[in-house]
């Protein structure tokens, strides 16, 4: 069966041959074949098909793969959008980087007890 | 409302030093998926404090992570516990896990197990391998069914805001008297309303894959106008009248944007679309589709002032 595949030309997934070691663990982690080996380095096969879920950055450990990582569902955008944080809602895009953020994010999902 | 399980090492079946250790997440149902898949055979079970979230959703918010994971390992004392220095993550855990790091800060190899618990044991017997299908995240019609009552409880929780005061305006506009104009112009609109959910939290996820267009608000359109014209097509409308033609054509308006809406709110609940992805198709469609429901509604009050 073919894979479902969203907008084509959107993802922001990268991929730096020069800095790969060919660990192959992007390929294996990736959901959507995004990714496979050809030989000694991965490529990239799909690239339409990737949702950005951030699997092959987090355990790439060249950062020869990167991709800015994020959860593609509209409620969460329109719950950014209106200023809400997840304390009114499950779905709440929070910038990563920001470990306030990210701490304050798992205090209040127990709250919501949500998703 | 909370279906967690403590966090901490558990057994199944009489591990031993040598036996595999297979991490989840703490809420129940993700646990006792593990523990149905593994039955008849000893392992470990290391169960991470995710705030009774499920793995992939916990691994993209990173509760199921890297700290929790290497936090844990520690507090459970899983390097006396065992003898080897391996542990098996589900591979949806991956976006939260970082293998590299976890080697560098406990001495523990991550090796990545199949997506779904029940291909485990085929997994464990191939000596920790996994098939390309195992790899692969799917969405299959049984799992989008399961996702439509989640969809319909937060569009009736809109609706039980929106019918009534449809019903209001129809009795208090109207060109009769209030319960002949609630009861005729009324229920129509609230099974107009209905239709569009219909459309767009039911028909859209349960057909996604042969409904024209990628973008989710185009599936949902789609469905929406197909729904517009059986509704039309059934509906006792005064079609003779301008007023009735109106309200005919609100309705063509109505439907297909409110249907759009919600099947692009669908996206949270798929499982391959990304957020770049979904920020393009909402810079687009939000905008129609408010305007879109609002034309409908002007068009539709229109209507009730002139018949």
């Amino acid at each position: 069966m073919s894979q479902l595949v969203y907008l084509k030309d959107v993802t922001t997934l990268q991929f730096n041959p020069k800095k790969c070691i060919g660990c192959g663990l992007c390929a294996v982690v990736c959901p959507h074949a995004v990714v496979s080996m050809n030989g000694k380095k991965a490529h990239i096969v799909d690239r339409d098909a990737c949702m950005e879920c951030g699997a092959c950055a987090q355990n790439c450990p060249t950062q020869a793969i990167t991709v800015s990582a994020g959860v593609g569902c509209a409620a969460a955008v329109i719950n950014s959008m209106l200023g809400r944080d997840s304390s009114s809602c499950c779905c709440v895009i929070e910038p990563k980087t920001s470990q306030a953020a990210s701490a304050k994010c798992n205090e209040n999902s127990k709250k919501a007890g949500c998703c | 409302m909370h279906y967690s399980v403590e966090p901490g090492l558990y057994a199944v079946g009489s591990p031993d030093g040598g036996s595999p250790v297979l991490v989840t997440a703490n809420y129940k149902l993700s646990f006792d998926k593990l523990r149905q898949a593994i039955s008849g055979r000893d392992a470990w079970v290391l169960v991470l404090e995710t705030k009774g979230i499920n793995v992939w959703c916990a691994a993209g918010k990173g509760t199921f992570g890297t700290t929790e994971l290497v936090e844990r390992i520690e507090s459970c004392r899983l390097a006396e516990v065992i003898s080897h220095r391996r542990i098996i993550i589900p591979q949806l855990g991956a976006p939260g896990v970082s293998a590299h790091r976890v080697k560098k800060l406990s001495g523990f190899e991550v090796v990545y197990g199949p997506i779904k618990a029940r291909d485990l044991p085929a997994f464990l017997d191939a000596g920790c391998k996994a098939t390309s299908e195992m790899r692969l995240k799917t969405f299959p019609v049984g799992e989008r069914i399961v996702l439509i009552p989640v969809e319909l409880v937060a569009a009736l929780k809109s609706l039980a805001l929106i019918l009534p005061i449809l019903f209001l305006v129809a009795g208090l506009v109207g060109p009769g008297s209030f319960w002949n104009n609630a009861s005729n112009y009324g229920i129509r609109a609230i099974l107009g309303v209905s239709t569009a959910v219909f459309a767009g939290a039911i028909l859209s996820p349960l057909l996604l894959p042969w409904l024209p267009g990628r973008a989710f608000s185009c599936k949902g359109l789609s469905m929406g106008l197909l729904a517009t014209l059986v509704f039309v097509g059934l509906g006792k409308f005064a079609a003779a009248s301008l007023a009735g033609k109106l309200e005919v054509l609100s309705w063509f308006f109505m439907i297909p944007a409110v249907s759009a809406y919600l099947a692009m709110n669908f996206t949270g609940a798929s499982t391959y679309t990304s957020l770049s992805g979904v920020k393009k198709e909402m810079r687009l469609a939000l905008p129609l589709e408010i305007a879109t429901g609002t034309v409908g509604l002007g068009l539709w009050v229109a209507s009730l002032f002139m018949a």
